[in-house]
């Protein structure tokens, strides 16, 4: 029978494209589980500045420079220790060294970058290393852009921040630092980037022989990977990801869970009637009118938001529900047939009758469903992270679109972050849906003729 | 219920003894009021008795709601007995509980009427030859295996491995109704019931099958319980029948001992509206008992037949239930008629 639904699957287009799609997310949630395990990817999404601080806020994918006129800048990162990097020692005299350091930044893109900064890091006993920042534009002007000193061990210095810079460029008011800098004409109503070669000098003084100077310069672009950034300067692509093995898990569990107990439950009561049927019918009535969301808030609110609690909550709750009905009527015409009293004639058990006489005779229609209902939960997972009840620790889809939601992504114009996640699901939904349907015409062939 | 039937059924072979012995079984089913309230019983067989001996094939014949369908799963220890008991081989089939009742159905085989319902669709041959033997505690697969091949050849579906991974939809209603009886066959039992088997079949293969099933009892000396409602096809088949009407057995006798000196007035009705393929007989208006059988939760006091015989004689026949009289040797009827001997009934030429 298996092997004819099959061979029946490739007549219907829309069911290739489905499986094509169930295939690739499968695919995508295997490369995802080997190439990021579970407790790197916590780590990661869980981690701040440390792991984050040289991403751009914000960013949105690197791709969109394909559709876009105004091409966006990528992120370019340099260090001290980089080969590339031009670098000169000299000692003065015997407590003065002098440590320079060149970073050169080409720039090509149509749009400003979101930021420049520059981290120095000095191991020191008593005197801190003193730096002196300038950065030469490609049309000559030499700006000063900071003199500190690097106490503690560690200096940031933030281009976007330097107030001092921006009164000294005499720069209007709605002009940032960052323009100011960038711009070919800073005072044009529509400042364009100035493009060229950015040469950064880290002008470096130490004072002690076994003091260290070493540092780190990153321009920040506007684009980011292939999912872009969210607000924590986190790349995206890491809890979209992700959110395809937690989406398919959940959502094959919930619907094989509640569709197969469902199915069993019903079938004992339909076997052994009587006060048993009498229990589960009532038992399904009552929970038939309970609300499940409502309850399932609730359970986030006061009790846990951990998705697996709220997977077992949601089978739980969905094993008694309208199934157990249809499955009834099913199966009440399935205990009628000779063949059942065949089997109890020659001996099989109530069990065996159950599972081996009366479920198989289900599955055909069972198979269908159980394929769209897959999709409903995922739907479900993310409407719970967007009521903001979305496990804590897991990255998924839902809670993409909801931290999306909650810092105005699309006030701001960030419709990539709620897009992406939001486009994965539909295409979930899609790809099963076209299986679903296509299924439950193989399955069940008198839909055809409708 | 003045009169106890206490009648000693005759075992068709003296001296022997009985492979199944019924003794004043009934079978009632509550009814219930409000879930719980007892409201009654519908008496769906009451108070019947018989023996079959080994290798012996009887047939019960009557119309729909009469009772033999419940009989029938009695026997078969589908349906708990109200009261009475069921002997198989001297021992009472319930009393020995599970490990009794599997060991007696192992040595009962069941066929059915309609071969295609009584086949699991989602099975293949094999697997539904198997699962008897399985749960007959044969363990090897390959022992299995050898025995299935061998019943497939016991009833004709030769060479087995073409039907071996077939499944029901696949055969036509002959073979499957094949694939039934070599079920029924397969833990090679000495009861077979067969409960209308071929009521479902083209008229072409009912004769096949019925040619089987007799070569089969022939060669495994089967005692058989036929059950049908059809007279036509009984002749082939059982060396005894039974007559049933609401829940009793009203005449037992050799089958061509009923079928020419038939004395109960509902035997005698049945007779004549067995139809004979005969032109005149489509101007020819048939004889029916008038009236329809009656409840079997309020039966008629007395002689259940009493409100649609003829032959009914007043102040007895809706007064007394009649006890079984025997009037020619080995024929037992239960009716009033023969309270004083032997008489043709009224209704039947003895020389037709």
């Amino acid at each position: 029978m298996f092997r004819g639904a099959l061979r029946e699957i490739s007549r219907y287009p829309s069911a290739i494209f489905g499986l094509l799609v169930i295939f690739a997310l499968v695919a995508i949630s295997i490369y995802t589980v080997i190439t990021l395990p579970y407790h790197e990817a916590i780590r990661l999404w869980r981690g701040g500045e440390e792991i984050w601080g040289d991403n751009p806020r914000l960013a949105w994918p690197a791709w969109i420079n394909y559709f876009v006129k105004e091409k966006r800048p990528l992120t370019q990162k340099r260090t001290s220790h980089d080969a590339d990097v031009e670098r000169h020692e000299q000692q003065i005299d015997e407590n003065l060294w002098v440590d320079d350091v060149v970073y050169t930044f080409e720039y090509t893109a149509d749009t400003f970058p979101q930021e420049l900064t520059v981290t120095l890091y000095s191991e020191y006993k008593e005197k801190a290393p003193y730096v002196s920042i300038t950065l030469e534009r490609p049309d000559g002007q030499v700006l000063r852009l900071a003199n500190l000193a690097v106490e503690g061990g560690k200096r940031v210095y933030r281009l976007e921040q330097d107030e001092q810079l921006h009164r000294k460029l005499r720069l209007p008011e709605h002009v940032s630092t960052i323009i100011g800098v960038f711009a070919e004409d800073p005072t044009a109503a529509d400042p364009r980037p100035l493009k060229g070669t950015y040469i950064l000098r880290l002008e470096g003084t130490r004072f002690e022989p076994d003091s260290t100077l070493e540092s780190k310069a990153v321009l920040y672009g506007t684009v980011y990977g292939w999912a872009g950034t969210d607000h924590l300067r986190r790349d995206l692509s890491i809890a979209l990801l992700w959110g395809t093995p937690i989406a398919l898990s959940f959502g094959l569990l919930a619907a094989v869970g509640t569709t197969v107990l469902t199915m069993i439950i019903s079938a004992v009561g339909v076997w052994y009637g009587g006060w048993v049927d009498s229990l589960i019918q009532r038992i399904t009535e009552v929970n038939l009118v309970l609300p499940v969301l409502p309850i399932l808030i609730m359970i986030g609110v006061f009790y846990t938001r951990s998705l697996w609690a709220m997977l077992g909550v949601i089978i739980v709750l969905s094993i008694f529900g309208a199934g157990i009905k249809t499955y009834r009527a099913i199966f009440l015409q399935v205990k009628a047939q000779p063949y059942i009293e065949a089997a109890r004639a020659y001996g099989a058990s109530d069990w065996r009758i159950i599972l081996l006489y009366m479920v198989p005779r289900v599955v055909p229609t069972l198979i269908p469903s159980l394929v769209t209902l897959i999709p409903s939960f995922v739907f479900l997972e993310a409407s719970l992270a967007v009521l903001g009840l979305g496990d804590p620790v897991l990255p998924t889809w839902g809670k993409v679109i909801d931290e999306a939601r909650v810092n105005g992504a699309l006030y701001q114009g960030l419709y990539y972050w709620m897009l992406e996640p939001s486009f994965l699901l539909m295409v979930t939904g899609i790809g099963f849906a076209m299986l679903g349907f296509s299924l439950d015409r193989i399955f069940n062939p008198r839909l055809r003729e409708l | 219920m003045s009169v106890q039937t206490q009648s000693a059924p005759a075992p068709a072979r003296e001296g022997e003894q009985p492979l199944l012995s019924v003794r004043n079984l009934r079978v009632w089913y509550e009814l219930k009021k409000w879930g719980f309230g007892h409201a009654g019983y519908v008496r769906a067989v009451d108070n019947v008795s018989f023996d079959l001996a080994q290798g012996e094939a009887i047939a019960i014949v009557g119309e729909s709601g009469c009772g033999k369908s419940s009989l029938m799963k009695a026997i078969l220890g589908l349906v708990r007995p109200y009261s009475g008991e069921i002997l198989f081989e001297g021992k009472d089939i319930f009393a020995g509980g599970r490990a009794g009742l599997r060991w007696y159905r192992s040595q009962v085989g069941y066929v059915q009427q309609d071969p295609f319902g009584a086949l699991p669709p989602f099975m293949s041959i094999r697997r539904i030859l198997e699962e008897p033997l399985i749960l007959g505690g044969v363990k090897n697969r390959k022992e299995r295996l050898k025995r299935i091949r061998e019943v497939l050849e016991e009833v004709k579906l030769s060479p087995p491995e073409d039907f071996l991974n077939k499944f029901p939809h696949m055969l036509s209603g002959g073979q499957q109704q094949r694939v039934v009886i070599a079920r029924a066959m397969i833990r090679r039992p000495k009861l077979l019931v067969a409960d209308e088997p071929v009521s479902m079949l083209d008229a072409s293969v009912r004769v096949e099958i019925l040619k089987l099933l007799r070569q089969i009892q022939a060669d495994y000396n089967l005692a058989v319980i036929y059950i049908t409602h059809d007279l036509s096809t009984v002749r082939y088949f059982s060396e005894r029948i039974f007559v049933m009407y609401a829940g009793k057995l009203i005449e037992k006798a050799a089958t061509d001992e009923l079928l020419w000196h038939p004395r109960h007035p509902y035997t005698i009705a049945l007779l004549n509206a067995i139809s004979d393929p005969d032109a005149s007989n489509a101007h020819k208006l048939r004889e029916v008992p008038p009236g329809e059988p009656p409840s079997l939760v309020n039966p008629p006091p007395g002689c259940r037949f009493h409100p649609r015989c003829k032959a009914m004689i007043q102040g007895r026949c809706e007064v007394d239930e009649p006890p079984e009289f025997e009037p020619r040797p080995g024929h037992q009827v239960a009716c009033w008629l023969y309270e004083a001997g032997d008489r043709i009934p009224p209704g039947w030429s003895e020389e037709a």
